[in-house]
């Protein structure tokens, strides 16, 4: 299984590549990419050096261009998709169909992988990209359970790529809104979720409050550790109770589950996190690089080690983490 | 030159999104049958856990509203990820009566195979007008347009729409803002998804969320997660049909679906002003009005700039 590791700057990107990372995915800096953050991604200079450092290193480079374009900036996609096929990286991450059938058509040899912002949760989902648009690769949303997650590896003609570690989007990719609803963008119109721009922090009587525009998401008070304001893992009232009333704050992390996806045949983990700093890819690139070595070693004898699991606790979002959907309890 | 006055759009009514007990629905299609939609969606379109309902409970009533006059679709499970809903989803396509509304792109690929005409959903991610022709050329006949999307940017896209299909625009319910594996429902009331007993039955509108200030914010409903207040576009109507818009709809609600159809057919027969029924419609809902998404501004905003 491959190690795909996030990159959302030069030092994120060579951090990867030094810690064993066997590709490294990016973005430009526009809203072309599903991570369209202030002071992240790759002007042109930067996208040259790191591709030509992580080539030197043998180690391959993907481009997400994973939001859905509107009329207006279609060209800024098209733009996207030409750079990247000039850059010389290795593959496209593209969600958006059109997206999708330009590259094929303008750079035919460029393979495809279907962003897990396409939203394809079923291998007939699936099976159509592969027919259509010539998909190489999918990446499954975080909503399927082990067993589903075989069962697609089984009926599809594409490899399968699945998060592994980091933040957890409990909705499934590519169809939730939750975050336009409250401030106008959203990843698949604009490549935010829960823009920093909207963010405000007040310190009030009754505690530390972190709003979306003018909505309440959480309150805070001494000594609770207060989380960046994502709707989904914001803190509501529900009948009579108020709680994490759709996700508790916590990270993936899949690591035991690794000899159950090396025997089901998954292509590629995906670690996430391009917003991250260079110090937690470095972190959890090293990690799962030694975890993954153990397991092809000897997936039999694969048992986690203490210091893995302390070195990704120090970097995890939230106290905790899960397992996710992949967990059947979970669903 | 003469102006072209443009056809009225066609009222529809979307698929009941909530779990409601055969009785409900039984009654709920009885008055349907007799009041203004011209198209009704019918079927399971959120979970697969909920077994009120069997596809063939479904087709009649399609018979019995295609017998009224209505134009019958029947409408797909937006997340599918089990073996068990795909084989479901293949006796839909399959079901040779009714035009099916794909909500997913595994539906797509059905419909596709059979070659047969079909519907995308307002789930199937239709951003731009060439997204819109490639499924025109796979037998799209008619698309409904995601929420998140603006005025403008439908009025971009059908500028270069590809011919012979339509579209379709929401103007009525509580929008479906996304779609989890996992059931906020059953997480409310502390049951495990896979023993939900179905609680969801219990919220015909859905269960509200409000922010820690109480003000309203959403509404679950099973695995779907909907805003809490409706989104209404009363006064765009004309608007929307000079765009080109051909159908507008309604999503039912547990209490005066009648009245808001009949309010809509009010508007568009030109028998009721904007206001007055922009303030029928309130009277209406179960939390208040918003209408950001069409002005391009935040989903929830209720107090926009009408703009001609």
């Amino acid at each position: 299984m491959d190690l795909v590791c996030p990159a959302g700057n030069l030092p994120a990107l060579k951090g990867a590549v030094d810690h064993g990372a066997n590709a490294v995915y990016m973005g430009f800096r526009d809203d072309t990419n599903a991570r369209s953050f202030p002071g992240l991604n790759f002007s042109e200079g930067n996208a040259r050096d790191g591709i030509r450092y992580a080539h030197d290193k043998g180690t391959r480079v993907y481009v997400a261009i994973n939001t859905y374009p509107q009329p207006g900036g279609f060209a800024r996609w098209q733009a996207a998709v030409d750079h990247a096929a000039e850059l010389g990286v290795d593959a496209l991450i593209i969600a958006d169909m059109a997206v999708l059938d330009y590259a094929m058509r303008a750079h035919p040899d460029l393979p495809r992988h279907l962003s897990v912002q396409g939203s394809a949760s079923n291998y007939e989902a699936i099976r159509f990209y592969h027919e259509e648009f010539g998909v190489r690769r999918v990446v499954l949303p975080r909503v399927l359970s082990l067993s589903q997650v075989a069962r697609v590896i089984d009926q599809v003609p594409v490899e399968v790529e699945v998060f592994g570690f980091g933040g957890l989007c409990v909705m499934v990719e590519g169809r939730c809104t939750l975050s336009s609803y409250a401030t106008g963008q959203s990843p698949n119109s604009c490549g935010v979720c829960s823009p920093a721009s909207a963010v405000r922090w007040t310190e009030t009587e009754q505690g530390l409050e972190s709003r979306l525009g003018e909505l309440l998401i959480d309150r805070y008070g001494k000594g609770e550790h207060a989380g960046y304001p994502t709707i989904c893992k914001g803190r509501y009232a529900v009948g009579d109770a108020t709680y994490y009333a759709i996700e508790e704050p916590s990270s993936l992390n899949t690591l035991e589950l690794l000899p159950e996806l090396q025997a089901m045949g998954v292509r590629a983990i995906k670690i996430e996190g391009r917003q991250r700093s260079p110090a937690y890819v470095r972190q959890v690139a090293k990690v799962w690089r030694e975890a993954l070595d153990a397991v092809a070693h000897d997936p039999d004898g694969f048992t986690l080690r203490a210091e893995w699991l302390a070195a990704l606790g120090k970097v995890a979002e939230g106290a905790q983490t899960t397992l996710g959907a992949y967990h059947r309890p979970w669903q | 030159m003469t102006r072209v006055v443009p056809t009225l759009p066609r009222l529809t009514l979307g698929p009941v999104q909530y779990h409601w007990p055969r009785e409900r629905l039984e009654a709920f299609y009885a008055e349907v049958a007799a009041g203004p939609a011209e198209v009704v969606y019918l079927g399971e379109s959120v979970c697969s856990k909920r077994r009120a309902l069997r596809l063939d409970d479904w087709l009649a009533f399609g018979e019995q509203l295609a017998e009224a006059g209505k134009e019958v679709v029947l409408s797909s499970l937006a997340l599918i990820e089990a073996e068990s809903e795909l084989k479901a989803l293949r006796r839909l396509c399959a079901n040779g009566k009714f035009r099916v509304e794909a909500n997913d792109i595994g539906a797509v690929r059905l419909l596709a195979e059979q070659g047969v005409p079909f519907v995308a959903g307002p789930a199937v991610n239709i951003y731009n007008q060439h997204t819109l022709a490639l499924l025109a050329h796979k037998g799209l006949s008619r698309w409904v347009m995601p929420f998140e999307l603006s005025r403008s940017t439908l009025a971009e896209i059908l500028a270069d729409a590809p011919e012979g299909v339509e579209t379709e625009v929401t103007v009525y319910g509580r929008i479906p803002l996304a779609w989890s594996a996992r059931c906020f429902t059953a997480r409310h009331h502390n049951l495990p998804k896979d023993a939900c007993d179905e609680v969801c039955e219990r919220y015909p509108d859905g269960l509200l969320v409000r922010t820690r200030e109480e003000e309203p914010f959403l509404a679950f409903n099973g695995i779907q997660t909907q805003s809490a207040q409706t989104y209404a576009l009363a006064g765009e109507i004309a608007d929307m049909a000079g765009l080109g818009v051909d159908l507008v709809r309604i999503y039912p609600q547990a209490e005066g679906t009648d009245a808001v159809l009949a309010t809509f057919a009010g508007l568009r027969d030109g028998q009721l002003a904007a206001d007055a029924a922009q303030v029928a419609l309130e009277q209406r809902m179960p939390v208040g009005p918003c209408r950001g998404y069409w002005y391009g501004e935040p989903g929830i905003a209720a107090d926009t700039k009408v703009v001609s």
